[in-house]
């Protein structure tokens, strides 16, 4: 029997940094409305406000899909451009290319990818240079 | 005198038109109007007030203990939070207003302000062998704001403090050394908080974090005020009652626990929906250095309680002047280590999750069910003007999802149809003349 999926995709713009938070706000409210363990949703909210804020200060653009089946939540962050170099580089904490506008608004740590790893059960990155970057993670539930 | 399912927020349905203002500006979604009034779901509400506050006809106010209530114990002792003394002007010291409560007919009189130092050392205590998973440590003293974790941000519940809220400490510790020092029965000894606000009120009857409350009753600020005020005297007292700290008298400001607390690393918000708005950011990780959070469902803190006379702006500074005549020294070096181990300080019950946002304890079901939802959202105007009864289209979809209202309640949808059908009757009229 095929499982029930929900699915929702919140487009994020490039520096729109007015409306930083509103779509990790509006997929935890709908997890919480789907009963997620608290657990699970404290490192879903993490990770996509991690998600986010990447696609809005690094990227030029993209999207945030968050799929559900009853066992597992699959978050998926998508954009057009401009695609990471060297991507272990990225993955490293610290180490960060935000722009002197993100690091004057607090951000640029350099924990945005190394968060969103630590907080996904999966966690997968594609990227290349003039075509955009794909960062897929997954989170299971408790079954039962 | 235990109830769990009471709340001191209560509607007065003579008073009540039906009109969407309190409807609005529920934080947790808990008012509905139906049949021309509001009525409140009882497991959303957290007693935080906003509907007393912004209510035009005075329907909504906060049940609380009638004074005569003190008279069904032998001995009474009373409780005044420290909000109550930024409530009267030209006050020298807090001296004045435990005598005049004294007069009042009251036996004994304790400081909740002790109890909030006694509170502070221990918190301190506490925090010191914490790890640094905890932080940011979040209150406790705000029982609406508890509540409200409960409801819309359970995953922070972990970092919330395990210990009792002052007025609980100084009701434990007043009760036995009343006791001690005269001889008598627990039992006989009836424990009396002036309180600002309904959710303490709440939280006396129906405690969070343990069993049953050391509090007998609650008194509210604004029906003794007038009594009261007639038994202080304007000139200074020459009792001098008051023992609290600045430290401790400062909790009834916003800022006063989390500068007693934690001066370094702080952060104290006001006001529900600013509270909401920075809990959120705490949950997305956002404020990470971040090792204290004070947050107050009311402006100003305690002061600016539902059940205050004073502004809370005046009462404020009514506060901060009076600290300055009160014993300067830190709660540290004031309150003794035995208060520390002879008093039961940290709350023995576990705060769990209050899931009234789920839409089902399935989670397939749940995702049945907001999928329904999603469906109804698309074909709703988006007006969010309240006049289904709903304060917003989605909590109006959620509503008819969960079986409690239907489409036609919505009065733009309900006026399309009528338009449809309008037209048909025009057209059935065109084909029946012919």
């Amino acid at each position: 029997m095929q499982e029930l999926t929900l699915a929702d995709t919140y487009q994020v713009k490039a520096q729109d940094y007015a409306m930083a938070g509103d779509a990790s706000a509006a997929i935890k409210r709908k997890l919480k409305q789907l009963g997620v363990d608290s657990g699970v949703l404290r490192r879903i909210a993490v990770a996509c406000y991690e998600a986010e804020l990447n696609l809005i200060i690094h990227s030029i653009g993209g999207n945030l899909t968050i799929s559900m089946t009853p066992s597992e939540i699959t978050l998926v962050s998508e954009d057009a451009g401009p695609g990471i170099p060297n991507i272990d580089q990225a993955l490293t904490e610290g180490f960060s290319t935000a722009s002197e506008e993100a690091r004057n608004l607090g951000f640029g740590a350099g924990m945005g990818l190394p968060n969103m790893k630590r907080n996904a059960d999966e966690f997968h990155i594609e990227s290349k240079v003039g075509v955009g970057t794909q960062i897929r993670m997954r989170f299971h539930l408790k079954q039962g | 005198m235990q109830d769990k399912r009471f709340h001191s927020v209560r509607l007065d349905k003579e008073k009540c038109r039906g009109c969407t203002n309190c409807l609005k500006r529920c934080p947790t979604e808990a008012i509905r109007v139906r049949a021309g009034r509001a009525h409140i779901i009882d497991e959303r509400c957290i007693d935080c007030g906003e509907c007393i506050r912004v209510c035009e006809n005075h329907a909504k106010y906060a049940l609380t203990d009638p004074l005569a209530t003190i008279n069904d114990f032998k001995y009474k002792i009373a409780l005044p939070a420290p909000s109550l003394y930024g409530q009267f002007k030209k006050l020298v010291s807090p001296s004045q207003i435990l005598e005049g409560l004294l007069h009042m007919g009251f036996d004994d009189v304790f400081e909740v302000a002790t109890g909030a130092d006694i509170v502070t050392r221990a918190i301190r205590e506490r925090m010191r062998s914490m790890s640094p998973e905890r932080f940011p440590v979040i209150s406790s003293a705000c029982p609406a704001i508890t509540r409200l974790i409960q409801v819309r941000f359970p995953e922070l519940i972990p970092h919330i403090i395990d210990m009792r809220q002052p007025m609980e400490v100084a009701a434990m510790v007043a009760k036995r050394e009343f006791c001690q020092k005269h001889g008598v029965a627990e039992e006989d000894v009836g424990c009396f908080f002036i309180t600002p606000c309904a959710a303490k009120m709440t939280a006396i009857r129906n405690p969070i974090g343990q069993e049953k409350s050391a509090v007998d009753g609650a008194i509210s600020m604004l029906e003794i005020y007038g009594l009261l005020a007639g038994h202080i005297k304007n000139y200074p007292s020459a009792l001098n009652l008051s023992t609290a700290t600045s430290y401790g008298v400062g909790w009834a400001n916003n800022g006063g626990e989390a500068a007693a607390v934690c001066p370094e690393k702080s952060m104290a918000v006001d006001g529900i929906e600013n509270v909401i708005r920075v809990l959120e950011e705490i949950e997305n990780n956002k404020l990470r250095d971040l090792v204290f959070f004070e947050g107050a469902a009311c402006t100003g803190g305690c002061v600016g309680g539902p059940l205050t006379f004073e502004n809370s702006y005046i009462a404020r500074n009514a506060i901060r002047t009076l600290m300055k005549g009160c014993d300067l020294r830190h709660p540290d070096e004031v309150v003794k280590t035995s208060y520390l181990t002879k008093y039961p300080l940290q709350t023995t019950k576990k705060i769990v999750p209050n899931s009234v946002m789920k839409l089902d304890d399935d989670i397939t079901e749940a995702m049945r069910k907001m999928e329904q939802m999603e469906e109804i959202v698309k074909s709703l105007p988006g007006y969010d003007c309240g006049s289904c009864g709903s304060p917003t289209c989605r909590t109006f979809a959620e509503d008819i999802v969960r079986g409690h209202a239907s489409k036609m309640d919505c009065i733009h949808i309900l006026k399309d149809q009528l338009k449809i059908m309008a037209q048909k009757m025009v057209e059935l009229a065109k084909t029946t003349r012919e």
